[in-house]
């Protein structure tokens, strides 16, 4: 153990002898302490908070991802579209740290190596996913699955005395109040509609105040009118956040999108703006089937 | 103050520790200030049955921890309570001493009987009460924790978990059945003499093992409590529920339930302790897998998930086994099977379940 910390000191003075930045000493000094990079670290400088290049994955022959390559600025809404098996939820995988690919890089800011990490670790380096199918915590009531969800140590000896602190009270009323469920946070999740499911998991991935929101089909099974509702919410979202939406409903992607990214048998088909994407043949072939 | 946060929401939680707390009372005024003669005498027999309920019940919480609240299904939990119960067992065959059958000053019995000259090193500092106290919490404590250390971080879960903790037991009832691994074979260890100083025959020692058990189930109890309704609890039923979203929030799942898992094994290995001294044995037959089925079958009655349900459940099956195996012995292990069948089928959520139900009086399950 001495050993490493010795050398972890040398690489730090080597780091402070190079650039010797407070900002940049602090930052080394937090390494230390946590031992993994936190939220505030990464480094967003050019604009782009993901950047995956050339990256491959195969189950078994079958390639879901080939040679992908895939940006996403800073603060953006970008929409990822594409026929079933053009490889969007492996997609999702790859960045969450749940499939690992078989070669490229992933880049979490300019500094981040998302491949090192582990599911946990991303997640708490601020990439929060929202599944397909709503999965909130049953069992648990509207405000115990934000407090589950908030951003807070999560090893086992600080939870088990973890309190609510009065900011943490506050920042769950606010979340409550965006995803409009401030009314029901005693009812436990299992009575919610679907939609409201959806908005409280929206709620829960806001708990962790992440930089990067994923979001796997969220109007998937929703009426029109709540659609609607989660279209509002997601374009709010958009600017403190960096969402990244992937869905088949075209009406919803068209009242939310700035950027489309099609995606065909695992690699990037076209990306622009959502009328010059429809208007392209190639994904009119593919996908709109028009 | 604590006490009262604890169990403020949790009617049932209340009247538990107040009738625990109220047996703890009476019954040793009953056995030991009433005469004998009178209807409200309880006999040194009974405070035993009660206090070997006790030992049971404070079991039931503890599988309860792992089963109703994690999700793990453990079918070798009777293990954790019989290292706890061997560890017992050899401090007490230290406190026999020159008063065994061989007379020999530090061997017991069935090492002179074996031709062993000296004390095996893992029977050192035994005699000692403070250290086998520690050891009743670290030998089932570190056992606990290594299998779920290599179970849980291999995210090995469901059937396969429970099949795992069956042949952990198994496994280990197999080795204390051999004589030179040094716990007696399968006679086990037995002929105590005292505890602490005091005679095991004795009625005022027997009431206060009684009691000691009752303060251990109480205690156990409120440490599980305090658990299940911290944040803590809230993760691992988060974690029974959705696991893989769990992890997505940044959970360490698998140190959650190595920890619970741990935790539990202790509270067990403690009940085990305290039967020992009870009951006058310990031999492997405590390790058979068929114990460990028997506790998930009280779980399963008293209903999952409700600490306080699993301790009736450990009470009511025993109580039952205790008339049945006296009046109809061949009977008793068709009822178990069959009371496993039918709790599986009809009581889901168990006798509390029931009770909750009834209360609340809708059908809103």
């Amino acid at each position: 153990m001495e050993s490493y910390a010795e050398l972890d000191w040398v690489v730090i003075m080597a780091d402070l002898d190079r650039k010797s930045t407070i900002a940049e000493s602090s930052q080394i000094t937090n390494a230390l302490l946590k031992r993994s990079v936190s939220p505030n670290q990464i480094n967003t400088d050019k604009g782009l908070i993901l950047y995956l290049e050339g990256i491959s994955v195969s189950f078994d022959g079958f390639r879901a991802l080939n040679e992908l390559n895939l940006y996403i600025e800073t603060g953006e809404l970008r929409c990822i579209i594409g026929p079933n098996g053009a490889g969007k939820t492996t997609l999702m995988d790859v960045i969450t740290g749940k499939t690992r690919p078989d070669k490229g890089t992933a880049y979490f800011g300019q500094n981040v190596d998302l491949l090192s990490k582990s599911e946990p670790e991303i997640a708490s380096l601020g990439i929060g996913r929202k599944f397909q199918k709503p999965t909130v915590f049953e069992t648990h009531s509207v405000s115990e699955n934000l407090e589950l969800a908030m951003e807070a140590d999560k090893r086992v000896w600080a939870t088990m005395f973890a309190s609510l602190s009065s900011e943490e009270r506050e920042s769950m009323d606010e979340v409550l109040l965006l995803i409009g469920l401030s009314e029901m946070r005693r009812t436990q999740a299992s009575f919610l509609s679907h939609g409201q499911k959806q908005w409280l998991e929206i709620g829960m991935l806001l708990m962790q105040n992440p930089a990067v929101l994923l979001i796997d089909e969220p109007v998937a099974g929703m009426t029109q009118q709540e659609s609607e509702t989660t279209a509002d919410l997601l374009t709010q979202l958009a600017g403190e956040h960096s969402v990244i939406v992937v869905e088949h409903d075209m009406e919803f992607v068209r009242s939310i999108a700035k950027t489309v990214t099609v995606l065909h048998e695992g690699s990037v088909l076209a990306e622009g703006p959502f009328q010059k994407v429809q208007g392209d043949p190639l994904v009119r072939q593919v996908y709109l089937g028009a | 103050m604590m006490i009262r946060s604890l169990v403020n929401h949790d009617r049932g939680g209340q009247i538990f520790l107040l009738v625990l707390c109220l047996i703890g009372f009476l019954i040793p005024i009953a056995n030991l200030v009433i005469p004998s003669d009178s209807m409200f005498h309880v006999p040194t027999y009974s405070v035993s049955l009660l206090g070997k309920y006790a030992c049971y019940a404070l079991l039931a919480i503890s599988l309860d921890l792992v089963w109703g609240y994690c999700g793990i299904l453990s079918l070798g939990h009777g293990a954790f309570f019989a290292l706890g119960g061997y560890v017992m067992g050899m401090y007490l065959m230290r406190q026999i001493g020159t008063r065994g059958v061989y007379g020999h000053p530090e061997l017991p019995d069935f090492m002179v009987f074996l031709n062993w000259d000296s004390l095996p090193w893992y029977w050192m500092g035994l005699d000692q009460f403070w250290f086998a106290a520690i050891m009743i919490i670290i030998v089932p404590g570190i056992l606990a924790f290594l299998f779920g250390w290599l179970a849980f971080r291999s995210r090995v879960s469901g059937v396969y978990l429970s099949i795992m903790t069956q042949a952990l037991t198994y496994a280990l009832m197999l080795a204390f059945f051999r004589n030179e691994l040094g716990f007696g074979g399968n006679n086990g260890l037995t002929d105590f003499k005292d505890v602490l100083g005091f005679s095991l025959q004795s009625d005022a020692t027997k009431v206060a093992l009684f009691v000691s058990s009752v303060i251990a189930l109480v205690l156990g109890y409120l440490i599980c409590q305090y658990l299940v309704t911290s944040k803590l609890g809230r993760v691992i039923t988060a974690a029974r529920d959705a696991e893989s979203r769990a992890r997505f929030l940044g959970y360490h799942v698998e140190y959650y339930q190595v920890w619970v898992f741990t935790i539990s094994a202790v509270i067990a290995g403690i009940a085990g302790a305290l039967y020992v001294p009870q009951v006058g044995i310990i031999n492997p037959s405590e390790f058979q897998p068929l114990n460990s089925i028997e506790l998930v079958v009280w779980v399963a009655l008293g209903g999952r998930a409700t600490l306080y349900g699993a301790a009736l459940g450990a009470g009511l099956v025993n109580y039952i086994k205790t008339i049945l195996t006296g009046a109809l012995p061949e009977i008793w292990l068709f009822f178990l099977g069959l009371l496993f069948v039918l709790v599986t089928i009809l009581l889901p959520r168990g006798l509390i379940g029931i009770l909750r139900r009834t209360r609340l009086g809708g059908n809103n399950g």
